[in-house]
């Protein structure tokens, strides 16, 4: 089976979607700006002869109709950093600022990482972890690659990640970009289709649930914390805002991406999800030619807790 | 070069050794090192001084660890007692050794602030070096050892690496990983 069929109910237009998953994805290059701006890797290329476009929901972006992301100068200076465009939007919902303490929970292999270090202008503290080791080898390229200062490494397990090993006990904010069942990848992967199992989403989708959890209780009262994934599947994603909503202090927050999205569901194979799930966004391919993805916003602390929003300075 | 003298200090039951799996701060000056052979964070920031012109106004807010055998990362971040980490910042600097030498990576970083030991090479040369190949440089008149290799891109100067400049010639000692073949681009 494909699994795209169960998802056929939940979008606005079968044809068009379906049609999106079936077409490549263009290579696509973020600006590293803790090494260049947006202009400088524009003159690079025209000098070059390198082809790109820009993309009109971000700056800093470059579709590069040629392919070969790796293959120019740019690219050797570490000035730029081959992201699928999707891949930009966690970074962007986590809104890291300048000196903040930050948890990125499975980071490998490091593409938001080093786009959150970047958002901080390299200050603060970003704590990478995953727990792959061969994973963690590409962090480490990348975020040298690219000029990285501010980052930790760590290998733990994230659902009981410790912070023994850190100056501080808690973040002000956190990225959950989930292990998953990937599907929103199918435009660059198509077998991820074929590996596709319900088992696995059932099992997936308690790992979630347990660094959801984590990243919660890691983060300050006020803090933000962001859950993105690469899947479609409602077990997998408000399905697991629906079970940190019931157990930890925390709410789903509105938030604002550049680009087309659907609203997050609330209903799926005869289970109910909380309301504000609604909150969260999902990214279609056909609404913006892009990845399939998932993004979620929360605000660590219950209703009434607002203590914890006043900046620390440090 | 410029290479600071490291001191040995005297043998001793519990004198501390280098633990090569672990993250150790680097002592603020030689008085207060403790582990035998260890930079101390005085002598890289002279160090990065003399040898390129880059003063302590861009490596003043850093922090700096060893791990390895004199393998020297440098740290934006705030950290306490990161023993056990996998990675603290970016690999910064070889140190234990005749000749400190420093990462391409930080050469990338931080060579742009450099004032002295920069070779700048035509689009020709710099492709050249970047793929990895040692070529002859009889018109260098500056230090020999490890220099700032760089070229000129979308108008400004931008480090590529480093090169180890010896008898007229100028080895490329980019690491394996992180070499290319590039076009040659005419500015």
């Amino acid at each position: 089976m494909n699994p795209l069929d169960r998802y056929e109910t939940l979008v606005d237009d079968v044809d068009a979607f379906r049609a999106a998953c079936d077409r490549p994805l263009p290579s696509v290059v973020r600006t590293n700006r803790i090494k260049a701006s947006p202009v400088r890797v524009r003159d690079a290329f025209d000098e070059a002869g390198v082809a790109y476009d820009p993309v009109d929901w971000h700056d800093g972006l470059f579709r590069l109709p040629d392919g070969n992301p790796g293959g120019n100068w740019p690219h050797l200076h570490g000035w730029t950093h081959g992201q699928e465009e999707v891949s930009v939007l966690p970074a962007l919902a986590l809104d890291p600022q300048p000196g903040e303490r930050v948890w990125d929970a499975c980071a490998a292999p490091g593409s938001k990482t080093t786009q959150i270090a970047d958002a901080m202008d390299d200050t603060g503290t970003v704590v990478a972890n995953d727990n792959n080791l061969g994973r963690l080898s590409a962090l480490r390229h990348n975020a040298e690659r690219l000029g990285v200062t501010n980052a930790i490494v760590t290998n733990q397990d994230a659902r009981n990640f410790s912070t023994k090993p850190l100056a501080f006990d808690e973040f002000d904010r956190a990225l959950v970009d989930a292990p998953c069942s990937c599907e929103g990848t199918c435009r660059k992967n198509p077998d991820v289709l074929d590996e596709w199992t319900l088992d696995h989403v059932h099992g997936v989708a308690g790992i979630q649930k347990g660094i959801l959890t984590r990243a919660i209780q890691a983060t300050r009262a006020g803090g933000t914390v962001v859950y993105s994934t690469c899947t479609f599947a409602p077990e997998e994603n408000e399905a697991v805002l629906d079970h940190a909503l019931a157990n930890e202090a925390c709410e789903v927050v509105p938030f604002d991406l550049p680009l087309e999205t659907a609203p997050g569901v609330t209903e799926w194979e005869g289970e109910e999800y909380d309301e504000s799930v609604t909150r969260a966004r999902r990214v279609y391919p056909h609404h913006n030619d892009t990845g399939g993805f998932f993004c979620a916003k929360l605000r660590v602390g219950g209703p009434d807790d607002h203590a914890g929003e006043t900046e620390v300075a440090r | 070069m410029s290479d600071p003298d490291h001191d040995l200090e005297p043998d001793a039951d519990h004198e501390p050794a280098n633990d090569g799996q672990r993250f150790d701060r680097l002592p603020a000056t030689p008085a207060d090192r403790e582990v035998a052979g260890r930079a101390s964070r005085e002598e890289v920031l002279d160090w990065w001084e003399e040898r390129f012109g880059i003063g302590r106004d861009f490596l003043d807010g850093y922090s700096f660890w060893e791990k390895g055998a004199g393998k020297v990362w440098v740290f934006n971040g705030e950290a306490d007692d990161p023993s056990r980490v996998e990675a603290i910042g970016m690999t910064f600097l070889r140190t234990r050794q005749e000749h400190w030498k420093p990462t391409t990576r930080a050469v990338q970083r931080f060579g742009g602030h450099a004032t002295r030991n920069v070779v700048e090479l035509d689009p020709e040369r710099a492709s050249r070096f970047a793929a990895g190949e040692d070529q002859d440089l009889p018109d260098w008149d500056g230090d020999w050892g490890y220099l700032i290799v760089a070229h000129r891109i979308a108008g400004g100067t931008a480090p590529i690496g480093v090169g180890l400049y010896l008898y007229d010639e100028l080895r490329s000692v980019v690491p394996k990983g992180s070499r290319a073949d590039l076009p040659v681009v005419d500015r």
